[in-house]
């Protein structure tokens, strides 16, 4: 069932609309809970179209299985989607810097409350996130520390490869997952892949999880394959590596490797000249879990993150 | 004056990014003017220029008080300009949310860094930014609340307002919020224009920082006392919004006294080039921000009033 979440006049002839797309179980009861899945905040993030196409394909496919609503929200900044820019178009502000939202404010801050207003009363709800152009990231759920207790069960169901206790701004403040939490509503952040792209198979193995979600919330009775357990990270496991020079970065092994401590992960080198400026070595053993795609780098560029400490399978 | 370098940073290809600043005096780190953080801020880097000429001449006419240094930076974010982009990178970063900065993270973080370990040794910090919507703003000095900051301080510009913000929680990486933390006396100066340069609001700008410099002894420049500034919080602002979109054309401009129920605007339809919609004053005032572009969305606003009062 179709739904308009808000709308709004933009300036020629177009209204600017939120939809979300509410599946409902053959016998709905008074017991019946709710997920939202979420996507598109950031209009160069790709990864959260395919999670929901799959997550309605498969639904629509087994309708006998789903026992709760199941709300999909793929374009939370439906301009930003189809112009492939990060933030909301004309205004150029991070949507997810926006929430709660202002009923009474600016067209951005009305959809962003009418959004959180939409999500409110869900029993979960999933944020879904790409990385941006620059590096590209293993599926992952981020929890910031003051609701990780809290959410770390729901993660766990989630069949990331990682989850990352963090303090970046994806989980601050005036986010939107944040600004549900507050409200109530258990909300997790899935990030994988790389901006502007779609990785099949890691849309695949974070459905799988969500499908996992879903049927220990008894949401849905169909078969889930078996989830995989994730690593339970915090700040001090993660190894940032940057850049210590400019130039053309190029990458040495593939993203989701694990390295020994020495391995060569990537050079960055000077095209003009054929010499190689720096080569970036694994400071410890770990899993290189983000790898820098876009090769144009500054002094301080982030490279690569390598989680520590854990064994190779 | 001397020129210092700021801070400097190799690019693959470009000519070396280098943050420029101008040392006017000897002694106590006693101001410091900072300008665009941001692509487009082409009025606020003009002021700033428009101050390092003042102030040569100020120095070569032994008008900079004795023991009083100040540091301009007339452009943070050199490399935006020249692109025609707001913010920094293949990522576009707000540098000016990127305070106070850091050595351990990308070039963004680390310029905010670099230009924070100077500036923060500073008494007073003056710096020239933008608002993150389109538009015209009456002349004014705006503060968070933090606690640190000081209204009355803010008064010796001579703008005709100052405005105070309750910061949100993304504001606290702003330069403003984090210069008060350091207890710099901090103030951001709009002028009315950012994407094009204003000579008379530029001037106006220049003579208030000239005015500030003289009254905390820092300078010898005699001026105009300028305005007792009206001081204001922001969520005391009247906000007139349009309840429909289409082709914007104001009747009425910053700094103008309107009454309740004065036609502000129309709001033309684009294909039929009718009037869609009139938008009138909700109460009497003075027009403290005015929308600018041709173009309007529906809630966009249109204009922000200093509610009930008058000039």
């Amino acid at each position: 069932m179709m739904e308009t979440v808000v709308e709004i006049e933009l300036a020629i002839g177009e209204k600017l609309a939120v939809k979300r797309n509410r599946i409902l179980p053959l016998r709905k009861t008074e017991e019946s809970r709710r997920i939202s899945i979420v996507s598109g905040i950031h209009g160069d993030e790709l990864e959260g179209q395919y999670v929901c196409y799959e997550v309605a394909r498969r639904i629509a496919e087994h309708p006998e299985y789903l026992h709760g609503i199941v709300d999909l929200y793929p374009a939370l900044n439906p301009l930003g989607l189809e112009a492939a820019k990060r933030f909301a178009p004309k205004w150029d502000m991070d949507m997810n810097c926006l929430f709660p939202g202002k009923k009474d404010g600016d067209m951005m801050e009305r959809i962003a409350a009418a959004v959180v207003e939409s999500i409110a009363g869900s029993d979960i709800c999933v944020d879904v996130h790409a990385s941006d152009k620059s590096v590209r990231e293993i599926p992952q759920v981020r929890l910031s520390e003051e609701f990780a207790q809290k959410m770390l069960p729901y993660a766990k169901l989630m069949n990331v490869d990682m989850i990352w206790m963090n303090a970046t701004a994806t989980v601050h403040e005036s986010t939107l997952a944040h600004s549900m939490n507050i409200l109530g509503v258990p909300t997790l952040v899935v990030e994988m892949g790389l901006g502007m792209r779609i990785n099949r198979s890691f849309g695949n193995q974070v459905t799988e999880g969500i499908f996992n979600l879903m049927k220990e919330m008894d949401i849905w009775s169909g078969n889930v394959k078996q989830t995989q357990f994730p690593v339970v990270s915090t700040d001090g496991e993660v190894e940032f590596i940057r850049a210590k020079c400019e130039g053309v970065f190029l990458s040495c092994i593939a993203h989701n490797h694990y390295v020994h401590k020495g391995d060569l992960i990537g050079q960055i080198v000077n095209t003009f000249t054929g010499k190689i400026k720096q080569e970036i070595r694994a400071p410890k053993d770990g899993l290189v879990f983000t790898l820098r795609e876009y090769p144009m780098v500054y002094e301080g560029a982030l490279l690569a993150r390598i989680l520590m400490d854990i064994e190779h399978e | 004056m001397f020129i210092r370098e700021i801070y400097t940073m190799k690019a693959p290809f470009r000519q070396e990014f280098m943050i420029k600043g101008y040392s006017f005096g000897k002694g106590s780190k006693a101001a410091c003017i900072l300008g665009p953080t941001r692509g487009n801020e082409i009025q606020q880097m003009y002021v700033c220029s428009q101050l390092v000429r003042v102030l040569k001449e100020l120095e070569a006419n032994n008008c900079i008080n004795s023991n009083k240094e100040i540091l301009v930076i007339p452009v943070v974010n050199n490399y935006s300009m020249n692109e025609g982009k707001r913010f920094w990178g293949e990522n576009n970063a707000d540098i000016n949310r990127m305070f106070p900065g850091g050595r351990k993270g990308d070039a963004a973080f680390r310029i905010a860094d670099g230009v924070f370990k100077v500036i923060k040794e500073y008494s007073y910090g003056m710096q020239f930014t933008s608002f993150y919507m389109p538009g015209e703003f009456v002349p004014h000095v705006r503060m968070m609340a933090t606690g640190y900051h000081n209204a009355s301080l803010a008064n010796l510009f001579g703008l005709p307002y100052v405005l105070v913000k309750n910061p949100l929680p993304i504001d606290t990486t702003t330069l403003n919020y984090n210069w008060q933390s350091e207890t710099t006396a901090a103030f951001s100066i709009y002028t009315n224009r950012t994407t094009q340069i204003d000579e008379d609001s530029a001037k106006q700008a220049v003579a208030a920082v000239l005015r500030f410099l003289k009254r905390m002894g820092v300078i010898k420049y005699e001026s105009h006392s300028g305005y007792i500034s009206h001081i204001i919080m922001e969520e005391e602002l009247c906000s007139v919004r349009a309840s429909t979109g289409g082709i914007f054309k104001s009747l009425v401009k910053a700094g103008e006294d309107v009454r309740y129920k004065t036609a502000m605007a129309q709001i033309i339809d684009p294909y039929e080039g009718t009037v869609k919609e009139m938008i009138t004053a909700p109460t009497d005032g003075i027009v403290f921000f005015t929308h600018t572009d041709p173009l309007i969305g529906q809630f966009d606003t249109a204009y922000q009033l200093i509610h009930r009062l008058h000039e």
